[in-house]
This record gives structure tokens, C-alpha cells and sequence, in this order.
């Protein structure tokens, strides 16, 4: 994976391996906070820097770090990184701060930030893991204000905020609630089938069969 | 006092439902419900972790949190995840029969976000040490349930003809929108008993 090229480092998290609608990682947070495009936003920009921050100090002591507590050491260092992020948070923007709740902190045990410190930075000198991490951060930031977008728009007729649909618009509120985030992601998940079949037959049926390409879920 | 306890654990178990109301340990909740036997045990095994992370977190909220409020996150990871550990060895030991039931579940489900979650919630609220314990088990008890209906319905859809696009994991979210949509109706049962 580390014999490509750097550019491509940085691309494919974006779409071809988007980390919510390829590789299902990070769920929890990408169904959790997207009622509205705003916190979608907000916890994709602090998920990314939590990504990109950790991956560099990962990536630099790839060597130091000892292979049996490898993992815990990760979960330190995202740790620290979100706590970072949290008071932050708690500082300048107390609304979305108080909007997103416990799932600033769950940022920690998110399995897309896990997944590119096993994979790509403890392998990979520093500035190509801050491409990987980038990528795949814009990746989740492009999943989150994808499945906002939807979930606000379809719930409240506005976009940030702006009235979109009119007046006439009669709210769909289920999409703001739980089984909303469900179907919005169900519903990308099965165009996403459909286009890649129309494309691609024979591709596809490996993908399905292998998702994640390395079953690294966790 | 007695009440607010049966409260807490159906408030946790149907109501606001780990999975399907927060969308916490979605990882486990599409890759291990495919059999309701494994379901099942990784149910227990969740729902025995979640009790001692109730412990744990109430050990922490009262004697090392009201010092180092900044230390919260990352004191939670590290000693759920040694306690685990720990208890997993001995485990092991101890009960063979019980590790392999359980064992293979056990550091996944570490980092499952349900687990941070329920310190984090406990924390917030202010639960003392029975309500913790109430709170845990009721979520335990709602992550097996969603698990275990999951993996029913997922048993006779592999059954079943499904249309081409619809195969791998679209179908389990459609299917959880729709397990997500029934919980829903459990809301009024909250404002009924409070």
C-alpha cells in the first residue's frame, strides 16, 4: 500500500475508499450528528484534526513505539488529541460544543482514525501519513455534509440554516430523529450499489464480498 | 429511589437504546449479527463489560475526577481497557469454558464506543453507584436485544431472494432503520412513568 504514490495517498480516502460509504468505518459518529449539515461539519473538521495530529506524532515515533502496546499507545495519543479538541471546543464554540455531546469524546475510539494509524502512519515516513490522514479525513468530512445535507434537508426544508423548499414544505421529521441517519445511509449505500453494477458487474461482486479489503473493523 | 433504578434500566434498554437510538458499537452490531447464537454471546459479553465499566467509572468519579477533571477521557480509556485486560486473563484461567464463550468478544469490544460512552453518560449525570450499575445493565440488555433481533431477521433474509443491489450491508442499515423506527414507539413509556 505505502509503494504508491503520494498524490494518490492523499486522493483515494476522499471516494474511492471513503471510510463511511466503502470501508462502513466511523459509523457511530457519521449517524450519530448528522441531523444538521452544521454539527456534520463541525465533528468532521475536529475528526480530521484529531486524524491528521495524531498520524504525525504516530508516524514519527513509528520506531520508538513498542509492536506489543502498540495500540494502546495509539489510543493515548488520539486521546490527548481529543481532549485538545474538547477544550477547545468547549472555549470558542460552546454551541456546537454542547450540540455534539458526548460524541467529542468518542472521536477517541473512532475505528477510522485506529484503522489509518495501523495501516498507513506506523508504517510511512511523516509528511505521506498527514497525506493519508488528510484524505481520508476530507473523505469522512465529504460523507458527514453528504448525509447532513440530506438529513436536514428532508427534515427542515433548509440547508445551514437557509430555507431551501418554501413554505409549502411539509416537514419530514423522521429524517432529524434515529431512523432517519438509518435510511439516509442505506439509501447512499444502495444508489452506490446500483451505479457501481451499472459500471462495473465483475468489480463490484469482489467489493461486496470483501468491503473493507483487509477486514479490519473493529 | 427503588424506582428511579427499574427506570434507568428500561429507560436504557428500549427507550434510548444504545444502537438504535445513538448509534453506539454499530461495528459489532453489522458484523456479528449474523447468527443469533453469537448474538447472543456477544450480548453477554458486552453487557458484562458494561458492568465493570460502571464499576470502574464510579471508582474514578469519586476518587480521582473531582482532582483532575482534564484527565477524564483519556483515565477512562486506559483503565477500562487494563481492567478488561485483566479480567480477561483471569478469565481465562479460571474458566475456560466461560473465555471461549466470550473471550474472542472482549478486546473487540474495548473499543467499542458504547462502553466510552457509558462512563462518559454516567459521569455526566451523576450517578452514584446502584444507578450506574441499573444504567449498565439496561444498556447491556439493549444492545443484546437489538443484536439478537438483528440476527433473527438477518437468519431469514439469507433465506430469502433479495434484489441484486440491495445485497451486503445496504440492506442490514435499511433493516436497522426500520428496528430503529419500531423503538421509537417505546418514547411515550419514558414521559408515561417520570
Amino acid at each position: 500500500m505505502a509503494a504508491r504514490t503520494a498524490k494518490e495517498d492523499l486522493v483515494r480516502g476522499i471516494w474511492r475508499e471513503n471510510p463511511v460509504f466503502v470501508q462502513l468505518l466511523g459509523l457511530c459518529p457519521a449517524l450519530a450528528v448528522t441531523n444538521t449539515v452544521a454539527n456534520g461539519l463541525a465533528m468532521g473538521l475536529a475528526t480530521g484534526f484529531v486524524a491528521i495530529s495524531s498520524s504525525i506524532f504516530i508516524s514519527a515515533l513509528r520506531k520508538v513505539i513498542p509492536h506489543g502496546v502498540r495500540i494502546s499507545t495509539y489510543v493515548l495519543i488520539v486521546g490527548t488529541f481529543v481532549t485538545v479538541v474538547d477544550l477547545f471546543m468547549q472555549a470558542t464554540v460552546p454551541r456546537v460544543s454542547q450540540a455534539l455531546g458526548a460524541f467529542v469524546y468518542l472521536i477517541v475510539v473512532n475505528c477510522m482514525i485506529l484503522s489509518r494509524h495501523e495501516m498507513f502512519a506506523s508504517k510511512s515516513p511523516v509528511w505521506r501519513s498527514v497525506l493519508d490522514a488528510a484524505g481520508t479525513s476530507a473523505g469522512f468530512l465529504l460523507a458527514l455534509l453528504l448525509m447532513g445535507g440530506i438529513r436536514e434537508l428532508f427534515s427542515s426544508g433548509s440547508l445551514l440554516g437557509v430555507d431551501l423548499l418554501g413554505p409549502r414544505f411539509q416537514p419530514w421529521l423522521v429524517m432529524a430523529l434515529p431512523p432517519g441517519g438509518f435510511f439516509t445511509i442505506a439509501f447512499i449505500l444502495l444508489g452506490m450499489n446500483a451505479w457501481h453494477r451499472r459500471r462495473e458487474p465483475r468489480r463490484v461482486r469482489k467489493l461486496m464480498h470483501d468491503p473493507v479489503g483487509s477486514g479490519a473493523m473493529s | 429511589m427503588n424506582i428511579d433504578l427499574v427506570w434507568i434500566f428500561i429507560s436504557a434498554m428500549v427507550v434510548n437504546n444504545f444502537t438504535l437510538f445513538y448509534f453506539l458499537g454499530l461495528c459489532p452490531f453489522m458484523g456479528v449479527s449474523g447468527r443469533v447464537a453469537t448474538a447472543l454471546r456477544m450480548g453477554a459479553a458486552d453487557t458484562f463489560v458494561l458492568l465493570i465499566t460502571a464499576l470502574v467509572t464510579w471508582v474514578l468519579d469519586t476518587f480521582v475526577l473531582p482532582h483532575a477533571p482534564y484527565l477524564t477521557l483519556i483515565s477512562f480509556i486506559v483503565t477500562i481497557a487494563s481492567v478488561v485486560q485483566i479480567v480477561e486473563m483471569a478469565i481465562k484461567k479460571y474458566s475456560p469454558r466461560l473465555f471461549h464463550e466470550l473471550g474472542q468478544f472482549l478486546p473487540l469490544i474495548t473499543t467499542n464506543c458504547a462502553i466510552l460512552y457509558l462512563a462518559i453518560f454516567q459521569t455526566n449525570r451523576g450517578y452514584g453507584f446502584l444507578e450506574g450499575l441499573s444504567f449498565a445493565l439496561g444498556a447491556g440488555a439493549g444492545l443484546t436485544l437489538a443484536l439478537v433481533l438483528m440476527a433473527s431477521i438477518r437468519e431469514q433474509v439469507d433465506l430469502s431472494r433479495i434484489p441484486d443491489v440491495a445485497e451486503g450491508s445496504a440492506l442490514i442499515f435499511l433493516i436497522a432503520g426500520f428496528l430503529s423506527l419500531a423503538f421509537m414507539g417505546f418514547a411515550g413509556l419514558l414521559s408515561a412513568g417520570s
